[in-house]
């Protein structure tokens, strides 16, 4: 399988909503680039902006968007550029794909799974598409670990494990540059949770996929990782080497984060952060995270700019401007 | 009375029927199947299993939400017995309960004050001030200070870990002997969990409470309690001091678990995990014998699938229910 060797790459990308309240800045200023066949995870507390980000990139907008702007580059490609119905007819699923949240349980459970799955790969129904697309459905179920027979099956008929590997295989049957995974095993059981990070690991080695990995369970997000972004109240506030972020994370926010997950294997104190991320409706124009950081001074009231504190590693913190 | 345990769990068993059209029988969900425990007075203990095996049943029957099919349990040396409502206010005022659903647990319209005093009303505590004094030592103990900036207001104006706070108030606000908790981090960000729990654990060390830990989430029992108890399939399979099981965990389903969860490592990436196939087992029709035998690495055929295996007794008072282990103890 070849693919091209340009990387997908998002520039001041800019997502808010109109509510009765007020708006809701929900992605703000966001830049980040990523190679091909790298996975990038982005981790951030509930409500920070993960998925919001993840539904800018494949433009899966909700009616209430009051503003969306900046770039998106899929292989040299500026995706902002192509009009609803281009984006929709060459893009959203095609070259790019996203497995949403909770999203094992979208699945039609009186339609039969290999309907749904060859889906995105119909264009106008005739019979030989159809038998090519099911040879290619085939191929991704075993991709995904699912015994060939589930394509005759009803969904409601598949445990949680398999109906979150058929929609990954649904996500893959176009074979896209890059697919956005929301939160992909947080509703499964443990073991099946584990399984499913195991098949995600070998289809990025052996096929080479380019994959964002949204998710709040930082622990997790190490299994996959190549790349790392923290979000804190709508902005990444440090993206790097996800061996960087993991060892050496330097936002105090992203320390603070990282000291607080839990390790089995050694007894180490762990630490949280008191008090609550800003609302996003009308965020301080302070550093976001000034009003919980131990390390605040005068400049925090300002917000800081991205810094690149060595090549690939940026942080928005004035500690290191 | 005689007796320094504070709470005997013996054989219990809590079946739910199946019906059909409403009164057609056809089935049972054996939710807790044979579950035996002790626990001392001040000591904490977690329950951890999988999402579905029966964990939440478990609680409610131990605090006589839910009749028991069979076994019973005692506290302070007396039987439960939920048919005398006397006997059931008595030990409702003695064992407190933190649910599952932290946002479905506070009554929307009532201030922070009302909910944390229902109970003391309900128990009888007549004198206002002593109400009074104990609502706000029980929100200093939960560090929501300053007292009166939180006192009066309602639940939606409280983020999700300060109402988790107020659901862990109200269940400490009696003095009980006992808590316990179902879940009650886990709908909380990773960030606040810690913090949670460890207010939960200073309560239990100040107060001598002792707290019965409900979780999915192996990596945070190490912060809270002296023993773990796992559960698979209505069944503790395995129980032992934390480090112990940490270190040397002796079921292979314990073992899995304990290989399934990921350390916030970047090393993760280059290795695979060696994770058993397969789904939690249908209560309602459980696997033969061992309930984990379909899945199991160390299956013996002939033996497994055969007979279930009760609860070997090794080093450090570790019980494992599993037929590896059959004459070590
Ligand atoms: N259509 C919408 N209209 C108004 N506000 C919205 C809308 N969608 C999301 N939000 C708000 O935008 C913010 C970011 O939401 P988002 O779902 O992106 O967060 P998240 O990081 O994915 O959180 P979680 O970890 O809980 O899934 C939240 O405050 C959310 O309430
Ligand atoms: N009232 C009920 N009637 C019938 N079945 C029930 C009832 N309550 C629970 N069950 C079943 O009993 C089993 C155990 O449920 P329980 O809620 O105790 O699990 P749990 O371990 O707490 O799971 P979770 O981690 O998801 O909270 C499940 O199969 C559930 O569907
Ligand atoms: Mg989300
Ligand atoms: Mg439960």
């Amino acid at each position: 399988m070849t693919r091209n060797n340009e990387q997908f790459r998002v520039e001041n990308l800019y997502l808010s909503f109109s509510t009765k309240r007020g708006i809701v800045q929900a992605v703000e200023n966001v830049s980040f680039s990523l190679p091909r066949g790298k996975t990038m995870v982005l981790v951030g507390e509930s409500g920070c902006g993960k998925t919001s980000l993840g539904r800018a990139i494949l433009r899966l907008l909700p009616r209430n968007v009051k503003e969306y702007r900046g770039n998106v580059f899929l292989n040299g490609q500026d995706l902002m550029q192509l009009s609803n119905e281009k984006f929709r007819r060459e893009v959203r699923w095609k070259k790019a794909a996203m497995v949403p949240q909770a999203a094992m349980n979208s699945l039609n459970p009186v339609i039969k799974v290999s309907e749904q799955v060859i889906e995105p790969l119909l264009r106008r129904e005739t019979k030989r598409e159809k038998a090519g697309a099911m040879k290619r459905a085939e191929e991704v179920f075993k991709l995904v670990g699912v015994p060939l027979d589930f394509l005759e099956r009803y969904p409601f008929e598949l445990s949680g494990g398999m109906r979150q590997r058929v929609i990954l295989a649904m996500a893959l049957i176009t074979n896209p540059d890059i697919v956005v995974l929301d939160e992909p095993t947080s509703a499964l059981d443990l073991l099946t949770q584990a399984n499913i990070m195991n098949v995600l690991k070998r289809i990025k080695q052996e096929e080479g996929y380019t994959f964002i990995l949204i998710t709040h369970d930082i622990a997790t997000s190490s299994e996959l990782a190549d790349l790392a972004g923290i979000m804190y109240a709508g902005q990444l506030v440090e993206f790097s080497e996800a061996y960087d972020l993991f060892r050496e994370p330097l936002h105090p926010y992203s320390q603070k984060l990282m000291a607080s997950v839990p390790s089995l294997k050694e007894e180490k104190k762990l630490e949280y952060l008191p008090g609550q991320p800003p609302s996003l409706l009308e965020p301080p124009r302070t550093c976001r995270f000034a009003e919980r950081c131990p390390e605040r001074f005068e400049r925090c009231d300002e917000e800081p700019p991205m810094v690149e504190v060595k090549e690939g590693h940026q942080v928005k913190c004035w500690l290191y401007k | 009375m005689e007796n320094k345990e504070l709470l005997e769990v013996e054989n219990l068993q809590t079946y739910f029927t199946l019906r059909k059209w409403g009164f057609l029988r056809v089935g049972e969900v054996k939710a807790v199947d044979g579950v035996d425990f002790e626990l001392k007075k001040g000591e904490a203990v977690s329950i951890v299993g999988e999402s579905g095996c029966g964990k939440s049943t478990l609680a409610k029957t131990i605090l006589g939400l839910v009749e028991p099919t069979g076994g019973q349990v005692n506290f302070n040396g007396k039987t439960l017995d939920i048919s005398d409502k006397k006997h059931l206010d008595w030990y409702r005022s003695k064992v407190g309960y933190i649910q599952q659903d932290p946002y479905g647990a506070l009554p929307p319209f009532m201030t922070v004050r009302r909910i944390l005093e229902e109970p003391m009303v309900i128990n009888g505590i007549k004198d206002e001030k002593e109400r009074e004094k104990r609502i706000h030592r029980a929100l200093e103990d939960l560090k929501m200070t300053p007292v009166n900036e939180f006192i009066n207001k309602f639940p939606h104006m409280l983020s999700g870990g300060q109402q988790q706070r107020i659901v862990i108030a109200r269940s400490k606000i009696l003095d009980p002997g006992l808590i316990v908790a179902d879940e009650p981090v886990s709908m909380l960000d990773p960030s606040v969990r810690v913090e949670i729990l460890e207010l939960l654990k200073k309560l239990q060390d100040d107060y001598e409470m002792a707290v019965v830990y409900i979780t999915h989430d192996l990596s945070t029992v190490r912060y809270f309690s002296e023993r773990i108890f796992v559960m698979y399939g209505g069944k503790l399979i395995e129980k032992g001091p934390v480090e112990k099981i940490l270190r040397e965990a002796k079921h292979p389903y314990t073992k899995a678990l304990l290989e399934a969860i990921s350390d916030p490592d970047p090393e993760n990436v280059k290795t695979f995990k060696k994770v058993p196939p397969g789904e939690p087992p249908s209560l309602a029709n459980p696997p033969s014998g061992c309930r984990f035998h379909p899945r199991c690495p160390d299956f013996m055929e002939g033996k497994c699938e055969v007979e279930v295996p009760p609860e070997f007794i090794l080093e450090d008072d570790q019980r494992v229910s599993c037929w590896l282990y059959e004459g070590e103890d």
